[in-house]
């Protein structure tokens, strides 16, 4: 089970991981300052396996890879949003944070809320609400990079 | 039915007759870029891979430009670490400090980008090439990685939306202000997943470095990349920068846009973007009164060398209003010379000014002009997010190097025209 972080729209990436700590790529280090600049309670709380739910465009701004990096290694299980901006999404695909594109999920989730995710169905459980959203499921295209933990894995079948 | 500009470059490059919105392709990439913040992480993953040469050592770029000259010990340890890449690997172009510049300014002056080419970079403003025909689009350091061992990049073919330019821009407006004026009608994510192509006479009238500027600042309307027809500027420019030879695609006449929008360029005033995002625009004539205590004219948005002209013509023999720091960054050494020589550089000093070495620093609040709590800044950047150039109370309003430039003589944001 998953207890929920809850934003609003155009999270950016500067505010996920400022460009004050892009001087290191030490994966632990970028997440001990994950979220620093929109919540700074979130290192302190955040649990293995929490869901972070936002607004529209959620990772506008820098390519830094370092924000999917940054929220995966705090421990977030999954990122629901109505709309992600397109690089993050491409990040997070490509290392292998799972998300899902979710605008019914974002309107009946609040901050605290516990959710179940099964991701091969895109199906999300509200449990503190007692309703069910169900996310678009991925192109194969993308899958095929899911499944093989991210772009690296991918390439590396191929060859 | 046709195709737009970004999709005929696509269908090139992946070896297709013809690609639609919503395709996944694999297309062969003709330069891969880095910088300092991002190659290290795609140098980790390119090992992680198990590739052990680049698919290409002339068609890699590494440019360490975001934290140099090295800001700090982390900072220098990054940029060690790229440089021995890059020597190991023995890229042809990577540019050290001291020769390089700005990503975004520096690879189509050296000649790396020109039309028709296919270019991805993990920084999100290597949308800027579209200024010269080309497709190119920002990335993350992953897929640079992928990219590096094997040249190809998975893609998701984007809709257009085409803006019709008419008209010229009237003194003190430029290539700034368009893209200022475009965000804040469609928003931030308002082009999200789509290119932004720009046709119409009105391309003509503008120059190749407010092109550079239009294009850089795609991505703040969340597009995938930002496109301009190939004309007479802009072959001019690369028979001047690259002696590559190019193809120049155009859009189909009957090519599917899922908006189109007309923009008379004479109507456009000197536009802001307050904070914390660039589509919180106000034209110059309602800005109000803004107390400002730092400028910043440069960065890969408006580091060029026309955007210095225009800083100097209004700072020449004025006197920077006191309490008030302006910080000034040319794009690249070459347009720092060309500055240099043409005066601009006493200009700006004998103002009061700051002139330095290229670098992205203050952009974003790396270093080299960052912003203590409550400060307010003019800036010709590209990103007014909370705390992006410093302190999170700290306020970015984005704007022309001309405004810059007048709000640096009065201390509060200036309409050029009061000069």
């Amino acid at each position: 089970m998953s207890k929920v972080y809850k934003y609003g729209n155009n999270v950016d990436t500067d505010v996920i991981i400022p460009a004050r700590y892009l001087n290191t790529s030490d994966d632990k280090e970028l997440a001990s300052h994950c979220m620093e600049d929109i919540d700074a309670g979130f290192v302190k709380t955040v649990r293995e396996g929490d869901v972070i739910v936002a607004g529209t465009n959620f990772g506008c701004g820098s390519s830094r890879e370092h924000a999917p990096i940054a929220m995966k290694v705090s421990g977030i299980s999954c990122v629901i949003a109505e709309t992600f901006a397109r690089i993050f999404f491409r990040n997070a695909i490509n290392i292998g944070l799972p998300i899902l594109e979710c605008p019914e999920a974002v309107h009946g989730t609040q901050a605290g809320d516990e959710l179940d995710i099964d991701l091969e169905s895109g199906t999300i459980r509200n449990i503190t609400r007692g309703k069910t959203f169900k996310a678009e499921p991925f192109p194969p295209f993308m899958k095929r990079i899911i499944d093989a933990g991210g772009l690296i894995g991918a390439i590396s079948e191929k060859k | 039915m046709g195709m737009t500009m970004t999709q005929k470059i696509l269908a090139s490059k992946s070896g297709l007759e013809e690609v639609r919105a919503g395709q996944f392709i694999e297309a062969d990439i003709d330069l891969a870029l880095g910088n300092d913040v991002t190659a290290p992480v795609a140098i980790r993953e390119f090992q992680r891979s198990g590739a052990e040469t680049v698919y290409d050592k002339n068609k890699v770029a590494i440019v360490p430009d975001h934290f140099t000259p090295n800001k700090d010990v982390k900072a220098a340890e990054q940029c060690k670490y790229i440089r021995e890449f890059a020597l190991r690997q023995d890229l042809t172009n990577y540019f050290e400090v001291g020769q390089m510049g700005i990503e975004h300014c520096l690879i189509p002056e050296k000649g790396l980008a020109v039309p028709g080419d296919a270019i991805i970079g993990a920084d999100s403003h290597t949308c800027t090439y579209g200024a010269l025909g080309a497709f190119s689009t920002g990335v993350g350091s992953t897929d640079l990685a992928a990219v590096m061992a094997r040249g190809k990049c998975w893609l998701k073919v984007p809709a257009g939306i085409k803006f019709n330019l008419s008209g010229a821009m009237g003194k003190w407006v430029s290539g700034k202000d368009l893209i200022l004026h475009i965000i804040g009608m469609i928003g931030v994510d308002g082009a999200l997943y789509q290119s932004m192509e720009f046709a119409g006479e009105g391309t003509g009238a503008l120059t190749m470095d407010d092109r550079f500027t239009v294009a850089n600042m795609a991505i703040e309307a969340g597009a995938k990349n930002g496109i301009f027809p190939v004309d007479d500027k802009t072959t001019e420019y690369v028979k001047a920068h690259s002696n590559r030879p190019y193809k120049v695609f155009e859009a189909d006449d009957d090519a599917p846009y899922t908006r189109v929008i007309n923009i008379n360029l004479a109507a456009l005033r000197p536009t802001v973007a307050f904070p914390h995002l660039p589509e919180n625009t106000k034209t110059i004539d309602d800005v109000g009164e803004v107390k400002i205590d730092q400028v910043v004219i440069g960065s890969c948005t408006n580091g060029r060398i026309g955007d210095l002209r225009i800083a100097a013509d209004i700072l020449r023999g004025r006197k920077v209003k006191k309490g008030v720091r302006v910080i000034v960054f040319p794009g690249t050494q070459a347009i720092y010379l060309q500055a240099v020589k043409e005066g601009l550089v006493t200009d700006i000093v004998e103002a009061g000014a700051a002139f330095s070495t290229p670098t992205c620093g203050p952009c974003l609040g790396g270093h080299m002009g960052i912003l203590a709590e409550g400060e307010r800044a003019v800036s010709t950047t590209n990103r007014n997010f909370v705390g992006r150039m410093g302190h999170v109370k700290s306020e970015v309003y984005l704007a022309s190097p001309a405004v810059a430039a007048a709000s640096a003589l009065t201390g509060r944001i200036e309409d050029p025209a009061n000069i």
